[in-house]
């Protein structure tokens, strides 16, 4: 935008939810960035949301609640909304505007970004195909994440996301290259969450390695808009600029979602689905899709949002927006957790879109695309058994539908199952898939190749040796 | 005289400019100081409300805004073929070194205010006449002037823009042409002499002319056995895929523009992922087409308005593809179409209205979603084309939908099916258990499969249809059955109602599935689609027979042994070009059921 000073006006005719409409300002821009300076002194940030030659309608990040029409002056900054950005950040605690708040001192500014970012233009990028192992046998075997990529983890209130997104920022790793830097956004979350992830990061050593942006639950609802862009602003740059690995964690992008339901309601605007604005979807796009690889550069963004879905509902506006534009998703489930079973991934509704370029020879093992497809048909065979035996009883399946009852308890009890700090490399993970898969007959084995059975089922393994 | 006038609002990318009076509907403006691009969606009075195709951060009122003149166009050209554009057909390459330009450290980024041409102006083409035409023959609108090879696959055929007729000055000898070189000149009568170029543009929303269209009856051989075989594509006709995430959508959109059999493809990344465009981009020059075993890309064209590009050119973004998909198609070949998702594409058209703050209809979409997405449809077909000599095209229109909640009673979904005869159903059921493509055989249809069934009897199996009924019949009882074995378990049916669910089953694994990464598995020519098909078909006549003789489906299937799974496997095991493998196992599966005999009762 061109260049424009500072501009200073008090006429602020209205005040609605978080939104202030000030008139009288002359050649304000869209997107401009605002300083709101009560009468007793406190300032507040805020951004135009629309603009006309003499009206400008203002959201307020810290909410408007004690801001009056009288005594309030609006100036407008003559710039959008930047964002200092350092290397220095890693390891340090900011708020949503990238204000220090873990009483280090001021961060000096290698350059500033608008954190609205700009789109990734898609002839530069590069297909992401770096295999990332977690450690866990129901993502590296079946839901493989690789450099690069955006999976969210779909979850439900009270379900173990945290320490499952921690289990994965500790263990991911390209085998054999450094580790990932971590930028963590904590939207609307509660206090304990905060804590958790900060004592987290601060047992294992690594929160030298991590920048944090933090909103928390009792905080301006608004600055959750900003949050998660500012988080992938120093990612972007950390990535593209200093040819850093990153791994985004947001949490929880359900908070995100309300608040842009709010500013909307506020906005009088027609609404989409459940009360949620019609471009959700554009505006989720703009977050999950800053993330990737590109031509000619080093670095990478790879982005872990976590959502809990209201009432456990996959179908839901904000897990199917996700859905649509993230790339798979790991679905966390209830009852697999109820039953005690860690970490509870539901391994049918879970799908990592980039799989398949991450694996095979040379990367996990060439035998590793036919097990997991052969995982996934047998698994779920073996529970659409399950529910047919509930209602006819065991005694009316015959004997291979019997032992798919069996593999189907024993892929989740030995594969699926592990201990929040078992690392398991993917060799493991495999070899486990095999052993499991050996309860089925071997002529039930259609995925996969008569080859690869010769060569890694225990039963030739065992002739072998 | 060009329109100028001030911007008085901006709101997200609408922008409302004062003092435009002149300015014409669906005129391309340019918008504030950096002059984006933007096109005029409403006019009141002398102020008008321009979608603007760029982020509008950043703009203020007051900031001018110009007409051009014109409305939006493309540029139609040798040179298309093998690029990638934006949504209003600026190539992305050239973009990234623009910027690269004026700031390398950004030069991965799509920033705004960049303007480049669509088409290269300094290549030279090696350009060709028809040596039968001479000056003053009579030519008009779709004439063919001479021959450019674009690719190494496809060659350009140069016509008479549709709007030009009259008398052949002068056409220009064989040589060395940028799209800038007049290659012709027509006296359109009066002293208005026209220069002909090999390039020209056309306003995207307006369809270009034909001659005749026709009923489409020949099939897009998509080398997908659900699709071939149970619910066709025909050249010309229309489409829709609709799935919820994760049913494998862009898979099966990846597959149909990879192996269709078409001349040219045209691919839209309609709000959709950046990487699902990059994979393309990455792996279309390695692939080679099966139908020319030229790189793929020599046929692609690729529109890419991922979703966090500006939204505003997501609307525009499909027309721009049609526009083209109707050039190829004037020159006589036959084109298909994709694009992901329709949803976003609506979406986009309700995201403005709901700016422009029109009347919304149903789930806030604008009450004209309806009529557009027929006009989009609409513009498919098979056609004789303008001017001669004669030749026949074919546009092919199959579009993607995303349906919130993978809910089909949606407005897109519900509007879209009334306006397309292809309806593949994708199933998240299915997908959870990794059957791809998931598409659903129970509520999936094809309004062309009897018209296509003429093509399949000539050219590789006269007894296709009657297969695909038996087929379907199969599969139609198994989703009956399904239900009651829910009720009393497998084991009390009857023999022949179990062989039917057994041989549902073979279908469904060994017919039906499809993996899109195994390299023989991806593609099957027609002859092997059918043989497969012909081989579960006599195995299921067979074998009923062998029920009637009182032999039980599990002594068939024990009887069977390695050959049963040989069937299950003939996907991924038996190349296209070793038919006769499959034909000879169902020879030795007929012979081994028919050799039974069966027990007491």
């Amino acid at each position: 935008m061109s260049m424009i000073g500072v501009r200073e006006y008090m006429h602020v005719s209205e005040i609605k939810g978080p939104l202030l409409i000030v008139e009288g300002i002359s050649r304000v821009a869209y997107d401009e960035i605002v300083e709101v300076e009560l009468s007793h002194g406190e300032k507040r940030r805020g951004r135009v949301l629309e603009v006309t030659n003499n009206v400008a309608v203002v959201q307020v990040f810290e909410g408007t609640t004690g801001i009056s029409t009288s005594g309030v002056k609006v100036r407008f900054l003559g710039r959008t909304l930047e964002m200092p950005v350092s290397e220095d950040m890693l390891g340090r605690i900011f708020d949503p505007l990238g204000k220090p708040i873990d009483g280090g001192p001021e961060i000096v500014a290698e350059e500033k970004y608008d954190i609205n970012g700009a789109p990734l233009n898609p002839a530069v990028r590069a297909y992401p195909e770096d295999f990332i192992q977690t450690g866990i046998s129901a993502i590296d075997g079946m839901n493989t994440l690789v450099r690069g990529q955006k999976l969210p983890i779909f979850s439900g209130s009270g379900l173990p996301h945290n320490e499952l997104a921690a289990q994965i920022a500790r263990q991911a790793t390209v085998r054999g290259e450094e580790e990932f830097s971590v930028v963590f956004a904590a939207i609307g979350i509660k206090y304990d969450d905060f804590m958790f992830f900060r004592k987290f990061f601060e047992k294992t050593g690594a929160l030298k390695k991590v920048a944090m942006f933090v909103n928390l639950a009792n905080e301006p609802a608004m600055l959750r808009i900003v949050a998660p862009r500012s988080a992938l602003t120093l990612a972007e740059y950390l990535a593209y600029e200093r040819g850093m690995h990153v791994l985004v964690i947001l949490t929880d992008m359900t908070n995100y979602a309300e608040a842009l339901r709010e500013i909307s309601a506020a906005r009088e605007e027609v609404p989409g689905r459940q009360g949620y604005p019609g471009y959700m979807y554009s505006d989720l796009a703009s977050i999950y899709e800053r993330a990737g690889r590109v031509h000619g550069r080093n670095g990478s963004i790879t982005q872990m949002p976590i959502l809990t879905m209201p009432n456990d509902d996959i179908t839901h506006p904000i897990p199917d927006l996700t859905g649509y534009i993230t790339e798979g998703q790991i679905v966390l489930s209830r009852e697999l957790y109820n039953r005690g079973i860690y970490p509870p991934i539901n391994v049918l509704m879970s799908l990592s879109r980039l799989m398949k370029e991450g694996i095979g020879p040379g990367k996990t093992r060439e035998d590793h695309a036919q097990v997991s497809d052969q995982l996934y048909a047998a698994y779920s065979r073996g529970v659409e058994l399950r529910s047919l035996a509930a209602v006819v009883g065991e005694e009316s399946l015959n004997d291979t539908e019997r032992k798919y009852l069996k593999f189907a308890d024993e892929f989740e009890k030995s594969f699926l199952s592990q201990s929040m700090t078992e690392n398991r490399p993917i060799e493991q993970t495999l070899d486990l898939a095999w052993d499991v898969l050996s309860i089925l007959p071997e002529d039930e084995l259609t995925n996969i190749k008569e080859e690869m059975i010769k060569r890694y089922h225990p039963k030739y393994r065992q002739q072998a040796a | 005289m060009l329109v100028k006038g001030r911007i008085i609002r901006v709101s997200g990318p609408l922008v409302v400019a004062s003092n435009m009076s002149g300015v014409q509907m669906y005129e391309m403006v340019k918008v504030g100081e950096e002059g984006l691009v933007g096109e005029v969606t409403r006019i009141h009075g002398d102020t008008a409300y321009i979608q603007v195709y760029e982020s509008t951060s950043g703009l203020r009122p007051g900031e001018p805004v110009e007409g051009t003149g014109s409305p939006l166009s493309v540029e139609l050209g040798p040179g298309l073929l093998g690029s990638i554009y934006d949504g209003i057909q600026r190539p992305l390459p050239r973009i990234a070194d623009e910027i690269g330009k004026r700031n390398p450290a950004r030069s991965i980024f799509i920033e705004r205010g960049i303007s480049v041409h669509a088409l290269p102006r300094d290549k030279k083409w090696h350009f060709a006449p028809l040596e039968r035409l001479k000056p003053n023959d009579k030519v008009e609108g779709g004439d063919i002037l001479g021959l450019v090879q674009e690719t190494g696959l496809m060659q350009h055929r140069v016509l008479v823009p549709p709007n030009i007729r009259g008398t052949l000055k002068w056409l220009a000898p064989e040589g060395d042409y940028t799209i800038l070189d007049p290659i012709a000149e027509v006296d359109m009568g009066g002293g208005d002499v026209r220069q002909v170029f090999l390039a020209h543009r056309w306003p995207v929303r307006i369809p270009r002319p034909y001659s005749l269209k026709f009923e489409p009856a020949e099939p897009l051989i998509t080398g997908m056995r659900i699709i071939d075989l149970l619910f066709p594509m025909a050249k010309g006709g229309t489409g829709m895929i609709p799935g919820g995430f994760g049913t494998g959508k862009t898979v099966t959109l990846h597959n149909l523009a990879q192996w269709s059999s078409a001349n040219v493809i045209i691919y839209i990344g309609c709000g959709e992922r950046g990487n699902e465009m990059t994979e393309v981009l990455e792996r279309f020059p390695h692939y080679m087409d099966p139908w020319s075993g030229h790189p793929l890309m020599e046929r692609t064209i690729l529109i890419a308005n991922t979703s966090n590009m500006p939204v505003a050119a997501r609307e525009a973004s499909i027309y721009v593809g049609i526009t083209m998909a109707e050039y190829y198609r004037d020159m006589g070949y036959d084109v298909l179409i994709v694009a992901d998702s329709t949803s976003r594409w609506a979406e986009a058209l309700r995201e403005l209205a709901g700016r422009l703050e029109e009347m919304p209809a149903e789930e806030g979409y604008p009450s004209y979603l309806a009529s557009r997405l027929a006009e989009f449809y609409e513009r498919a077909g098979k056609v004789r084309a303008l001017g001669s000599p004669e030749r026949l095209g074919s546009v092919t229109v199959i579009g993607a939908v995303s349906p919130p909640g993978g809910d089909f009673t949606e407005p897109v979904t519900t509007h879209t099916k009334r306006f397309t005869k292809v309806f593949w159903a994708l199933d998240t059921a299915l997908a959870y258990s990794r059957h791809y493509p998931a598409i659903n055989w129970i509520t999936s249809y094809s309004a062309y499969y009897e018209s296509v069934a003429d093509w399949w009897h000539k050219n590789v199996d006269p007894g296709w249809l009657k297969e695909r009924e038996t087929i379907m019949d199969i599969l139609i009882r198994e989703n009956q059955l399904r239900e009651i074995v829910r009720l009393v378990g497998t084991e009390g049916l009857s023999e022949h109602d179990k062989l039917v669910l057994e041989a549902a089953r073979l279908i469904r694994e060994g017919l039906l599935k499809q993996n899109a990464f195994d390299p023989i598995d991806t593609f099957s020519t027609p002859q092997k689609q059918a043989a497969m098909m012909r081989m579960f078909v006599e195995f299921y006549n067979a074998a009923s027979e062998a029920v009637k003789r009182n032999v039980t489906v599990s002594k068939i299937k024990e009887s069977l042994g390695r050959l049963y799974t040989d069937m299950m496997r003939a996907r991924y095991t038996v190349p296209n070009e070793k038919v006769d493998e499959i034909e000879k196992l169902a020879k030795k599966v007929v012979e081994v059921i028919s050799k039974l005999e069966g027990g007491e009762q």
